[in-house]
């Protein structure tokens, strides 16, 4: 999955193979930092790590959350107002990233926020925040179905359309579409995620 | 499908069964059970409805293999590539997860339901992730 990486070009909808750079599915610069993070966050379940278990739910969960704020509700929008050349040297150049970024975030917040419900008593039913975890595994569900099962496969595949010596730009663009849909659909989810956690840290 | 001997049209997309959402829907009532297990935890959450989603979970699962499997020309090679390193990713997110509610002292049949719901929730995603991907690609000659 992984190939030599340098910068790509927009692929031509129906053109003649050109001399391209391939793209980079998964950034092999990355994994040390992925790397870094599962042993972090097994260190911090292992030793049920007080600090170390929030510092992974909060950056993690920040993190996720601004970014799927940002990619569903300000880059999507634009994506989608984009010629599918534009898109497409975009996504050559974004999507790459995301396959490293999104998993790793992801994995960080709940598995150390599970622990954390459990560690604090939040997940008793007889918890004023059990409800709210509820709530918030039910969000994380929905969000999970949608960015696993139907945008990452369009992700990973507009990357290897585009490595193709003639891309079919008509593809990627339907494929993009996917993408900035269900991207508005969990941004849109991250914002019940932020009332929920809000609530819990409050109550 | 137009696609003469060693040459491959990429300007027609061909037909296929649903397999990426069969591989969608066993995600989805994996996910479905995990929800349930953990919003009983750490009480023993009702094993009857987890084991019914488990076991849509694999059906669906096995129909998407079987409807895979049944494929003529398909970019097998492609698949096969795609598939190892996405089951390799999600193996360590399941082992992650595992190692959780191991830790967390999860024994016994809920321990059972959830490794086995974690083995689903490895294999699908990938076969949905290769699958999307191969059924673009130049099929294996």
């Amino acid at each position: 999955m992984s190939e030599v990486t340098q910068n790509a070009a927009p692929p031509a909808s129906h053109g003649a193979p050109g001399e391209r750079p391939k793209i980079q599915v998964v950034p092999l610069k990355g994994l040390p930092v992925v790397a870094v993070a599962v042993v972090f966050v097994a260190v911090a379940i292992a030793g049920n790590w007080t600090w170390a278990l929030m510092f992974c739910h909060v950056v993690g969960g920040g993190l996720w959350t601004g970014v799927d704020l940002f990619v569903g509700l300000v880059i999507g929008p634009i994506l989608g107002r984009l010629s599918i050349p534009a898109r497409a040297e975009f996504s050559a150049r974004f999507m790459p990233k995301m396959v490293i970024i999104m998993p790793t975030v992801v994995m960080m917040t709940l598995a150390s926020g599970f622990q954390i419900a459990r560690k604090l008593g939040n997940l008793l039913a007889s918890s004023p925040n059990h409800a709210w975890l509820i709530a918030s595994f039910i969000v994380v569900g929905i969000m999970a179905v949608i960015a696993l099962g139907v945008l990452e496969p369009a992700n990973i595949a507009v990357l290897f359309e585009m490595n193709k010596p003639v891309p079919n730009g008509e593809r990627i663009g339907r494929l993009m579409n996917r993408f900035i849909y269900t991207a508005g659909i969990t941004g849109l989810m991250q914002v019940a995620t932020l009332i929920i956690m809000t609530r819990v840290a409050t109550q | 499908m137009t696609m003469a001997h060693g040459t491959f049209d990429n300007t027609v997309d061909r037909e296929f069964p649903p397999i990426g959402w069969l591989a969608t829907g066993a995600l989805g009532a994996v996910i479905v059970g995990g929800v349930l297990m953990a919003a009983y935890a750490p009480r023993r959450a009702p094993l009857g409805v987890a084991t019914g989603l488990l076991v849509l979970g694999v059906v669906l699962l096995a129909a998407a293999w079987t409807l895979l499997l049944r494929q003529k020309n398909f970019a097998w090679r492609t698949f096969s590539k795609v598939f190892r390193w996405a089951l390799l990713a999600y193996a360590v997110t399941s082992a992650m997860i595992e190692f959780a509610f191991v830790r967390d002292h999860t024994t016994g049949a809920p321990l059972v339901l959830v490794t086995l719901m974690l083995v689903v929730f490895a294999t699908s995603v990938p076969t949905s992730i290769a699958f999307t991907v191969a059924r673009y690609a130049d099929p294996d000659h």
